[in-house]
């Protein structure tokens, strides 16, 4: 690989940059053609054609040396400079393998929009990848935060799309103001990343970030506006608040861009600064991350249960995964800094590789749920139910996302959690001595956010496709269209795949693993053995382990059937004997979590709303409010409006006050000047 | 190796074969200790037998999700009977799952139990599959804890070099297995829908949990989860020999030691069952929201045992 790329001059970066221009020039071309629905719809099939050449490229990024390249574009003296690395590369597979399955997806979804909405979403759609893409691709800070700034954008403008709806444009100005409180954590990031201004005019480039010297107290403040920045995009708990009204305020495929590719955005920057432009760590870092990480992961998944929304569900889901990413993230600070390599390889590869796994999960329940959403016109629980029995297609490929979600063998989510486990159990002999007593309850509580991360499925799968409609209307469902059957069928085939051949995922991730740690991680157990370090510690093989429970199945289900008999029956469910049993009966998304609600009640503030002994209609609602905001944002809001008012005393709009002011300025500047 | 695995084939086939005999012999101690006459110790066959050859009643709205999932059922606890050592250590297939992995087939189990409980849309089978999971999202991080204590004692969390570390270290008293002990075994009470956590032989919609979830299923299907039920309490019978009592179990290539494996594991199993009944005798059935209590002391249980570990073992 090596030699060919010197000899036909190949560069991955200059094919990534042609696939940015590509995904922009869609973008340009969709505002002459904003009248014509029949050629907005064709941008999308090309956008995931684009796609399947990112993971092209993505993959030769991983494989081949890095590359750079400076492209003149922007101001005059302030070229662009791009990069291709293998982290680089490994998230543009990650963008390329989501992005295309959504975007075949996105071509059946929206072809029933109205042509306004559909006209802005063709052309933000493609700005929207290409900037997620120019975000991996950039290598100074200015290309970054403008490509950051237009990836926020851009998301914005998608969210919005449907501006019509008050909820909607709220939670759109929540995230864009969340969004810019990250970004000026991050321009004051780079601000101290640039040190001390010796590399002059350059200063800003990445190259010269990473040569420069930083005392301690100088990269922990570097790494903290990073923290921030980044974590206020990934939704770390307490900056999430926005992460739940803004991904489900998007049309589908949309929200499944967010929440499967553009919260590992966030996850690329922080390894980025941590592990590239910051040549040294600090052990404290990953204390803090694996805290936040942890409080983030159990936060998100309690929340996750207690959601009667389904997109809402998803979406503090995706909280939690972040939540288990960063977890993984703090234990590879932790063991780089204890010069412990191979461990943080361990714990990086787990982080990679749950964060593809996420992307992929996460983009397909996402795109499912714009499916229920289309065929029953609720996003509430309370409306749906039985749905398997209409749309086949949509509920089987959602199940093989729910299982993989909920971190069941063989599938993928699985593989991931398994290896940052083994990461944790990997972990005794640090030098720190409290962080040896602190992990095993780390552990216990990942433990505890994976057993109740299968509740928040089995009860998300279960109230929408399983059991009897819970409105007379769903018996009019109809499954969902072609394209949408194929975009998904490519992430979940992905997901399968992912799941059964995790060792070549590994080999195919190392690169990237060995630039941020300096190690990869050794499988001992061959192509068809995932075994971590040492196949005597711990080994999984998820093909035999599938193939054994499809022998066995099939063997059983020969035995009985021809064994026995093969008589069956249909008759009514069994009614315990009372004859009016309705739908209604069934649990509604509130009962089922209602455990949850019970046991973690100290977490939330639970309002509930009782049906009147009068009512005609009994209805019973209950809410569980994120107790964040009470502690940290409506405090915030109302300092900001107490000092808005003390403000406003100085305005009385008589002109002899402010000739005063005036007078009173000039007398203190002058005492200053003298 | 094609020793190996033929032992493989012959532990879990007798695996599948002796467990509902393990049922049977719980329930005839129970009801000697309760001073009714007992069945007879086949009595899980024939109810196996009846079941399989009765006509199946299915519901008009189940899904072929419904249909599938007692074969998955069935298929999962097989592989997990495949993956414990029983009679001999270090068989062919162990390497396939670690007890991480382990803990992962009972969960996918217990995911499409709930989910097949919930297809027809009987009030019955979501309460029953909501209960279930609550038992099984405070149960299952318990488990895993267990497993870590002892995979800290022997460094791997392969079952293989467990058992073969805990049976052939030099006489040490491990004050960390002690606390896993005790969790592991109010986790396998819970897990296996016993009492004090479910009744398995109650019908009373107020306390039921399993029985809830399986009320819908009928003939053939019913005999398959009635059998996986029945392997289940047997698998974590003999993973709780595993960990806590491995002597016995066969080392690598030693054939000649296992028809004492043999004899230990029956009298181990025999023993295990006793003490079972005599439990679920002396306790009654808790209530539901007492289960997270129960559950919690068990998962706090397996945490200490680790700290303990940390504190005075390494």
């Amino acid at each position: 690989m090596w030699r060919m790329s010197e000899i036909t001059g190949y560069q991955p970066v200059v094919m990534a940059w042609a696939g940015v221009l590509c995904w922009l020039a869609l973008a340009l071309l969709a505002i002459p053609l904003r009248i014509h629905k029949r050629w907005l719809l064709v941008g999308f099939p090309l956008a995931a054609l684009v796609g399947l050449w990112m993971i092209a490229v993505g993959v030769t990024g991983l494989l081949l040396p890095a590359s750079a390249q400076i492209v003149p574009v922007g101001f005059p003296g302030l070229p662009v400079h791009l990069r291709l690395d293998a982290l680089s590369g490994f998230f543009l597979l990650l963008l390329g393998m989501s992005a295309f399955g959504v975007s075949v997806y996105a071509r059946g979804y929206f072809q029933h929009m109205e042509i306004g909405e559909l006209a802005r979403l063709a052309i933000w759609y493609p700005v929207f990848l290409a900037a997620m893409a120019l975000v991996l691709l950039a290598n100074d800070a200015y290309a970054f935060m403008v490509a950051w700034e237009l990836m926020a954008l851009s998301s914005y403008f998608l969210v919005v799309s449907d501006y019509r709806v008050e909820e909607i444009r709220k939670a759109g100005f929540l995230y864009l103001l969340m969004a810019h409180i990250g970004a000026v954590a991050l321009l004051l990031c780079f601000g101290v990343l640039q040190g001390n201004g010796h590399a002059g005019d350059a200063a800003f480039t990445f190259s010269a970030m990473r040569h420069g010297v930083l005392t301690p107290t100088q990269a922990s403040l570097a790494f903290l506006f990073a923290l921030i920045g980044f974590g206020a995009k990934a939704g770390l708990v307490p900056l999430h608040v926005w992460l739940p009204e803004a991904h489900p305020a998007a049309p589908s495929p949309v929200s499944a861009l967010m929440s499967g590719v553009m919260l590992k955005m966030a996850l690329y920057g922080l390894l980025r600064i941590g592990f590239d432009l910051l040549s040294v760590r600090q052990e404290w870092w990953g204390v803090l991350v694996l805290v936040l990480g942890l409080m983030t992961a159990l936060y998100g998944v309690i929340f996750a249960a207690v959601q009667s929304d389904i997109k809402r569900l998803l979406a503090w889901s995706s909280i939690e995964n972040v939540g288990l990413i960063f977890t993984g993230l703090g234990l590879a600070i932790i063991f780089s800094v204890e010069g412990k390599g191979g461990l943080a390889a361990l714990a990086l590869t787990a982080v990679l590789y749950h964060a593809l796994n996420h992307a992929l999960f996460k983009s397909l329940l996402f795109v499912g749920t714009g499916s229920v959403l289309h065929a029953s016109g609720t996003r509430l629980m309370s409306g749906l139910g039985g749905l398997m029995r209409k749309m086949p297609w949509t509920g089987w490929l959602m199940l093989l996302g729910v299982l993989a979600i909920a971190g069941l063998p063989p599938l993928n989510g699985f593989v991931s959690e398994w290896l940052l486990l083994q990461a944790f159990l990997f972990t005794p002999g640090l030098n720190l001595h409290y962080l040896n007593m602190m992990l095993p309850v780390a552990t216990a509580s990942i433990a505890l956010v994976i057993a109740l991360a299968a509740y928040v499925m089995v009860k998300f799968y279960g109230v929408i496709f399983l059991g009897q409609p819970r409105n007379p209307a769903l018996k009019h469902a109809h499954e969902t269209g072609m394209w949408q059957r194929m975009g998904m069928l490519w992430l979940a085939s992905a997901c399968v795949l992912l799941g059964l051949l995790p060792s070549a995922v590994i080999v195919l991730i190392s690169p990237a693993v060995q630039q941020l740690a300096g190690r990869v991680l050794t499988n001992d157990g061959g192509w068809l053995v995932l075994a971590p370090m040492d196949a005597a510690r711990a080994s999984y093989a998820p093909l035999p382990f599938w193939l054994a429970i499809l022998a066995v199945l099939l063997l059983v289900y020969g035995l009985v059937r021809f064994r026995y008999t093969d008589r069956l029956r249909r008759s009514a469910a069994w009614q315990c004997g009372f004859p009016a049993v309705t739908a209604r009966m069934q649990d509604s998304a509130e009962g089922f979590g209602q455990p949850i609600q019970h046991i973690f009640s100290s977490f939330m503030q639970v309002e509930r709303q009782f049906p009147q002994p009068q009512d005609r209609t009994p209805h019973y609602a209950s809410a569980s409010i994120d107790q964040w905001w009470h502690f940290l944002y409506l405090p915030i809001v109302a300092a900001v409006n107490w000092l808005s008012r003390q403000a406003a005393r100085l305005q009385h709009g008589r002109i002899q006050w402010y000739l005063t002011y005036s007078f009173i300025t000039l007398l203190v500047l002058l005492v200053f000047v003298q | 190796m094609s020793g190996g695995v033929v032992l493989q084939g012959l532990q879990t086939v007798l695996a599948v074969l002796a467990a509902p005999l393990l049922t049977g012999w719980t329930n005839q101690c129970r009801a000697r200790l309760q001073g009714r006459r007992p069945p007879s110790l086949w009595q899980s066959y024939r109810v196996l037998h009846k079941l399989f050859h009765k006509e199946t009643v299915l519901a008009e709205e189940a899904s072929p999700l419904f249909q599938a999932t007692p074969y998955v059922v069935f298929s999962c606890m097989v592989l997990a009977a495949g993956i414990v050592p029983m009679l001999a250590n270090d068989l062919p297939f162990s390497p396939v799952a670690d007890v991480i992995a382990l803990v992962g087939v009972f969960a996918l189990a217990r995911v499409f139990l709930a989910l097949a409980a919930m297809d027809v849309g009987t009030a019955f089978g979501t309460l029953g599959a909501r209960r279930e999971m609550l038992v099984a999202f405070l149960a299952e991080p318990a488990l895993l804890m267990v497993f870590f204590t002892v995979s800290l004692i022997s460094h791997s969390t392969q079952l293989p070099l467990m058992v073969h570390v805990l049976a052939h270290q030099k006489f040490a008293i491990y004050p960390s297995l002690a606390f896993a002990g005790v969790a592991f075994w109010m986790v396998s009470v819970a897990e296996n829908a016993r009492i004090p956590v479910d009744n398995p032989t109650t019908h009373l919609e107020l306390t039921m949990i399993h029985e809830a979830m399986i009320l819908e299923y009928s003939g053939r299907y019913l005999a398959l989860i009635e059998w996986s039920v029945a392997l289940k309490l047997f698998v974590y019978a003999a993973l709780g020999i595993a960990l806590f009592v491995p002597w016995g179990i066969a080392p690598v290539g030693e054939e000649a030691a296992l028809p004492l494996a043999l004899l230990a594991l029956v009298a181990k199993m025999a023993i295990g069952g006793l003490v079972l009944a005599v439990l679920e005798t002396l306790n009654a059935k808790m209530r539901l929201f007492r289960v997270p209590e129960f559950l919690g002391t068990a998962f706090l249980l397996a945490v200490l045992g680790m700290l303990i570990h940390f504190l005075l073992e390494s």
